[in-house]
This record gives C-alpha cells, structure tokens and sequence, in this order.
C-alpha cells in the first residue's frame, strides 16, 4: 500500500519567531543632541511593546529648554553643513545608508518589538524603503542645480513624525533635509521612539558631525515646543489632520515653511473589467498592510455594483487566511495595534458602524489575550452619510460603498475632505488615465495599492496636507 | 454569461463528482460561444499575481510544519523519466526507488507515481505490482503534440491498454494561439475517451498546458478553463521540456482555477507543476500557495503532484536532516 500523509491532517504552520537577541535594548534612553546622548528635563515615560504590553524602555522627556539646545545645536552645525559641498555631504549619507542596509535586521526586529507590525513587513517593506530613501537622496545631494528648486538650504528644520512608520517617516523627513544641507531636530512619536534613538547611533557611527541630527523624544508638548521654537526655518509634519491644523495655526504669521502629510480616507476603485483576483489582493493589502494604520490605506472601498457580490466573497475567502498575531512570528500577516489608545479609538468608529446599520464581518480568529489587538474587519451596506466612510479609522477596518458607473465612483472617491491617494482597478488602459485624472489625490494607484518608492513623489490634497516628500519633487521643501 | 454552473453549490469530496465533458452547456457549443466565455473570464494582472506568488514564497516553514510538509510532498512525487535513453533497467530502477524512496527508513512514504513513455508502462506496472503506486504515461505525441488526431489516439490507448493508471496528455499549443478552442476541446474529450478501460474505469485524464508556451497568464487561466470543461481529472502545467516550466506564479493562476471551477461546478480538479521545481525548499513554497490559494482540500496526492526527477532526492536529505539533526550529503541517498 502507498503510505501517503495523512490526508486529515492539516499544514498548520509551526511557530517561526524571529530571534530577539539581535536587538540590545538599553533599560532607558536620553536625548540625542549635539552628537551626544544627554539626559532631558521633562518628565521620563515608558514605551511599551504593544502585542504584550512588556514595558521595553523608559524615556527620556524634552522640556522646552531641551528643545531649545538641539534647535541651537543644530544652528551650530547648520553652518558647516550647508556650506560642505554636495559630494561630501552625499559621503556621508551613502554611509548611512549602508549601514542601515548592513543593521537592517536588528532595525527590523527593533521596529516590530516598539510598533507591533508583522516582521515580514517590517523587513521587506520599512527597512529595504528607509535605505533606499538615504541612497536615493544621497545621489541628489551633489546634483541640486538641476532639480530645479535652487540650491541653497532653509536652515533648521523642525521634523515631528508618527508612529506608524516609525523610521520611514524619519527616513522621509531627514534624508532630503540632510542632502540639501538642512540640519534637522525630529522629533519621534511617544509610542515608538526605539528606531529613531538607534538612527541616532547610527549617525554616530557613521562620524555624522554633531549637531546635524538631533533626536528629542517627548508627547505633545514637546513638538509644540519644537515647531513654535522661534529658531526654526522649516516644520514639517506627519500625523492626524488635527495636530496638522493646529501646527498650521502656530506657524500662522511667522516666516517657517511648512509642510504636512495628514490623514486620508482613501477610495479604492474596482471596476467590472478588474483582475479581481489581483484586485482582491490590493484591496487586502490597502487595508490591512500595516493593521491598516496608514494614511493613504484604501478604507474605502468603491466596488463596481454589478461584480460587488463576487469581489466581497473572494474578499471574505482571502481574510480567512489572514495570519493575526505575534509581530515577530515570520508567517504573521496583521500585527498589533499600536496603543491603547488607538485600540479604542477603533473600537469606538466601529460601534459606530454597527449602530448606523452598517454590516460587520470579520472571519474567526483567535487574538491574543495580552496587548492591543483588532481582527481584520470589513462593513458592508455602508453609504456616503455613516461617519465610517468619512471619518478616517486608522486601523484594519474596511467600509465597503458600491457604484454603478465611472463617473458615480469619481464623485463618490472625491466626496472626502481628504485627499491623500485612491486606487483603480481595471484591465482597460485607457479607462485608468481617465479616472486618475479625475480623482482628487495626491497619489493614485493603477491596478496595485500601497507601492512606495523613493523616486515617487507622495503627499495630499484638501485636508490630507501639502507639500510632497519622495522623489525631484521632494527637495523643494528643503531648499530656497 | 452562457455559463450555467451544473452542480451550483455542492462541494465535492475526492469520489464525488466525477469530470465528465461538459458537452450540455452553451459554452462549448461552437467555437465563438467557447472563445467568448474564455475571454470573458477575469483577466490576470501579471504584476500583482508574481507579487502574491512572492509573498507566498516567503511563509517560513519550520519544525512539525516543515516535516509535514516534507512528507506530503514525498507523497506527491510523479517520479518521472522521459528520455530517449530510457530501458526497462531504468525504469525498474525508478519503480524500486518509487516504492521506497529511503531504504533505511520504513516511515518514508512512498511516491504517488512513476511517469514514463507509453511503451515503458508494461514494464513499470509489473515492477510497482500492488504497491499501490500509480503508473502515468505521457500520451498524445508528447511533448510537441504534433501528429495527426488518430495517431494521439492511439498513442493514449496503447498506453491504457498496457495498463497505465493516469495519461499525462499535451494540448495542442499551435491551435490555442492561432485561438482554435473548440478544437482543443474535441481532442481533450476525445483523448479521455480514449482513457476508458474494457471494464468500464477509466484511467484518470492529466492536460498539459505547456505554460512556458502559452506565456501569459490569461492564456494560462483560459487553458485552465478549457482542459477542465473538457474533461480533465488534472491540468499539469509543463512537458519539463520547454523553459521555463513549472513556475510559481503559473501554478498560482491554475491553482485559483481549479479553486473557482469547484465553486462553479462542484467538480474539483487536480493541479500538477512539473520541470523546474527541484529543492525542497521550492517544493513547500507550492505547497503554501496550495493551502493558502486553493485550499487545504487540495494538499493530498489525489489532488495536487509535483512532476519531478531531481526533488525527490532534496526532499529525502532535508528529511534525514530533521530526523536525525544533520546533514549527510548526496552519498546517502540512492543515485537512480
């Protein structure tokens, strides 16, 4: 007899933890300022690894006169900074570059222990992107004359991140500063501030001259503190829509430039002639790539009405081997929610959901007990009028709206205060290029969702923000 | 759409629903009705379909998953050898190794099938006796499928007649690009005819598409349709005599297939990559996109195979290295 497997058994996938051992983290963390590691004078705080709620490190608080040394520490350095020619600059941000590529599992797991998101995405997706972004801008710092934005640099820049991609964000914000010979004080997000303090060993270890990164951790207070410090050129921002408002107002009247990558609530277009199998992936990974806690996530989706009930059971088919778990695990697809804090905030829109008559589907998955964690969650029936197709949930939560023709689903994409990006699903070329150029968005997707790359300009319309980041288009928010 | 599912919402076990011609529906009633159903099916993003096979590929099997798999995909083997210098030496060499691929080890499973030119199958049914593993030969003037109708006709019952268990048939690539579907579908229906025994079994049907051939992925989930509408028990991807042959991606598209056409239908059908897929670690990257694509139904030998000459051994060595700790080295394992 042929001895075969047994046919009952099931292929479930051993636990595959990424080692830890990798990452060295410090019982607690100063201020980075001036090339050196100085205690603050606010209050310390802790951060916390979301998926257990261990507390991983305490940190250290700038107080207004902490900001007040790095911005001045930054001054300092600005003068022998913008003056080094573009080629030496660019030396030193090819070796940042390089490093970050050589540590770049231990920044992966690093990233994955403070914010929560799967390892598979905090290796293939974050890391290879944050070293790209350095090489990428380290290629321009010597070639400004031809970008076109002039070439001489603002002066200090004020960079307040968020926590979502943590050194991404601070990638995005300091590459271009530094190549056009800005000097920069970031300040990281409260939630997950381990990167940026581990970017800062890196800019030592690369001999960076002092004072041209600094890294002052701290809440709310402190990036106000920063942005509204009167020695700064430049404020640029990622975060909520709010907090960019507000920074707006305090800049309001002085002569900073400014620039901001706020929220979105992004229309993600399926029409009849789709790939839907394709489709279906790129509505998945709008979604829930990163627990959905992405500015420019595809939470709407737009689906044309005549395929909606074959997209929404693929839709549901695919979910159900969504991998919900430990970040560290190399088969999880969807991490933990970054804080509690967020966890209730989506929590609370959903609630919203269900009590506007919005239709709520997640397939069964069992969570942890410990830490902060929401399953992947899809509302059907849901109309232009619930808060859930307005309001954006920053978490792994789809509203699905259905449309009966191309120009219904651009009215419906545009009717957002926000911007950011939009994706459309079509074989049919030419019906790309005139939904794209319909849609009100900084970025729109043809046939893929949530693709980054350092050539590729990316920023908003409307409430989503202004200014671009990535890309030739990228340097005019570091240079006069 | 003229497509009338038959069996709407039953879902097959393994002896269910047999695959029979769908001769009754509109689809295959001429060449234009045929040609608008294929064309009308969702098209393929090639972009997005490689980018999914490439996640896929980076699940990290370890421990009890990787044993299991390991195992499994032993199990799956068509051990194959389709050469001009074949003799009954080698093929029985090929039998014994079928039967028990690791002669130290009793637990070892033993492989699915030995695949072999028509004329090879006396004697590879005779070597494999009751063991249980199946004989398949490639039939239909393989691997070009260039000859006349009568002639792949023959071809197929010289090889049933000599006992084989399974028929690896190749489609006619040249009448699929020039976009002749019908044809394709008379001569897939009719070879499965050809597959029927004296006492009534049939001998089970596998199509091969030739994807390295077809080149795109339309192409290859509009052969897909097409071999299991006509008849098909398997679609197997490649001869293993053009490149590239069992890719990824292709399995991915023929996979999801296989997955709508049991929706549609109720009938499953079986999926076969063969050519190219020589390591154990390539082996358990299809196995993920089975279990993750089609479903957990699929990862059993009466439904998936790897066509293969090379795996076999990979997947024994990385399988003494997790019983015994170490690695030992191609002198362990039996050169066949």
């Amino acid at each position: 007899m042929t001895t075969s497997a047994d046919p009952r058994a099931t292929f479930d996938y051993a636990p595959a933890p990424e080692s830890r051992a990798i990452v060295d983290i410090k019982p607690s963390y100063g201020l980075f300022i001036n090339g050196e590691f100085v205690d603050g004078h606010g209050k310390a705080f802790k951060t916390v690894n979301p998926a257990s709620e261990e507390v991983l490190a305490e940190i250290a608080e700038a107080d207004d006169n902490d900001v007040d040394l790095a911005v001045k520490a930054a001054r300092r350095a600005h003068r022998g900074w913008s003056r080094m020619p573009g080629a030496e600059r660019a030396k030193y941000l090819y070796r940042i570059a390089r490093i970050i590529a050589e540590r770049s599992r231990e920044l992966a797991v690093l990233e994955s222990i403070d914010n929560g998101k799967p390892i598979r995405e905090s290796r293939d997706v974050d890391v290879p992107i944050v070293s790209a972004h350095f090489f990428y801008y380290a290629g321009w710092a010597d070639k400004l004359k031809y970008a076109g934005y002039g070439e001489q640099s603002l002066g200090v820049a004020a960079q307040v991140i968020p926590w979502n991609f943590p050194l991404l964000m601070l990638a995005w914000k300091i590459a271009p500063a530094l190549a056009c010979g800005n000097t920069v004080v970031l300040k990281p997000a409260e939630t997950t501030p381990l990167t940026a303090l581990l970017f800062a060993e890196i800019c030592q270890q690369a001999d960076l001259p002092p004072g041209v990164v600094n890294i002052v951790t701290g809440a709310g207070g402190t990036g106000q503190a920063l942005v509204g410090h009167p020695d700064v050129d430049k404020v640029a921002f990622t975060g909520s829509t709010e907090v960019g408002k507000a920074i707006a107002r305090t800049v309001a009247g002085t002569d900073k430039r400014v620039t901001l990558e706020l929220g979105g609530k992004a229309a993600n277009i399926v029409f009849d002639d789709a790939p839907l199998d394709q489709a279906v992936e790129g509505i998945v990974n709008g979604i829930f790539f990163n627990q959905g806690h992405v500015c420019c996530a595809g939470s709407r989706l737009l689906v044309q009405e005549s395929v909606a009930d074959d997209v929404l059971h693929r839709l549901k088919r695919r979910m159900a081997t969504l991998r919900v778990g430990d970040p560290l695990d190399k088969n999880t697809d969807i991490g933990a929610i970054n804080s509690a804090e967020q966890l209730a905030r989506i929590r609370e829109l959903s609630a919203v959901g269900d009590a506007e008559g919005a239709e709520r589907w997640s397939p069964p998955c069992d969570l942890p007990s410990h830490g902060y964690w929401f399953p992947p969650t899809i509302f059907t029936g849901v109309n232009q009028a619930h808060r859930i197709a307005r309001e954006e949930i920053f978490g792994p939560v789809l509203s699905v709206l259905t449309f009966r023709t191309p120009a219904e689903a651009v009215q419906k994409a545009n009717n957002s205060p926000y911007g950011l990006s939009a994706g459309v699903w079509t074989d049919k070329g030419s019906r790309i290029l005139q939904i794209a150029n319909q849609l009100r968005a900084g970025v729109v997707w043809a046939n893929t969702f949530n693709k980054f790359d350092p050539t590729s300009p990316f920023g908003g319309y409307k409430e989503s923000g202004y200014g671009r980041e990535g890309g030739r288009h990228g340097l005019e928010a570091y240079l006069k | 759409m003229p497509f009338q599912p038959m069996l709407g919402g039953m879902v097959a076990t393994q002896s269910d629903v047999e695959p029979t011609p769908f001769r009754d529906l509109d689809v295959t009633r001429s060449d234009s009705s045929l040609r608008r159903f294929l064309h009308g099916l969702p098209g393929v993003d090639q972009v997005g379909a490689e980018q999914r096979a490439a996640a896929l590929g980076t699940r990290s099997i370890k421990t009890s998953a990787k044993a299991f798999a390991l195992d499994l995909a032993i199990s799956m083997v068509d051990l194959t050898t389709l050469e001009g210098q074949d003799t009954p030496g080698k093929v029985r060499t090929l039998a014994a190794k079928a039967m028990r691929p690791d002669p130290s080890d009793a637990t070892c499973p033993a492989t699915a099938a030995v695949c072999v030119y028509p004329d090879m199958v006396a004697t590879a049914k005779e070597a494999l006796g009751s063991s249980g593993v199946k004989v398949a030969a490639v039939a239909t003037a393989f691997p070009s499928g260039r000859a006349a109708m009568d002639i792949k006709l023959a071809d197929t019952r010289d090889a049933v007649e000599a006992g084989a268990d399974e028929i690896d048939m190749v489609i006619d690539r040249g009448a699929f690009l020039a976009g002749r579907y019908l044809e394709i579908y008379e001569e897939i229906a009719q070879v499965r005819e050809a597959c029927r025994r004296e006492n009534g079994e049939s001998a089970h049907l596998k199509v091969i598409l030739e994807t390295g051939e077809l080149q795109t992925y339309d192409n290859v989930r509009r052969a897909s349709w097409l071999g299991m509408l006509a008849g098909g028990h398997f679609i197997k991807t490649s001869t293993g005599k053009v490149q590239p042959a069992a890719t990824l991606p292709v399995t991915l598209i023929m996979l999801e297939a296989v997955r709508d056409f049991r929706e549609a239908t109720g009938t499953m059908i079986g999926v076969k990559p063969a050519g190219g897929i020589r390591t154990a670690k390539d082996a358990i990257k299809f196995l993920v996109t089975v279990n993750e694509v089609a479903g957990p139904d699929w990862l059993d030998p009466d439904w998936f195979r790897f066509g293969a000459s090379t795996l076999l051994n990979d997947l024994l060595m990385q399988r003494m290295k997790m019983k015994t700790g170490r690695y030992s080295g191609p002198d362990y394992v039996t050169v066949d």
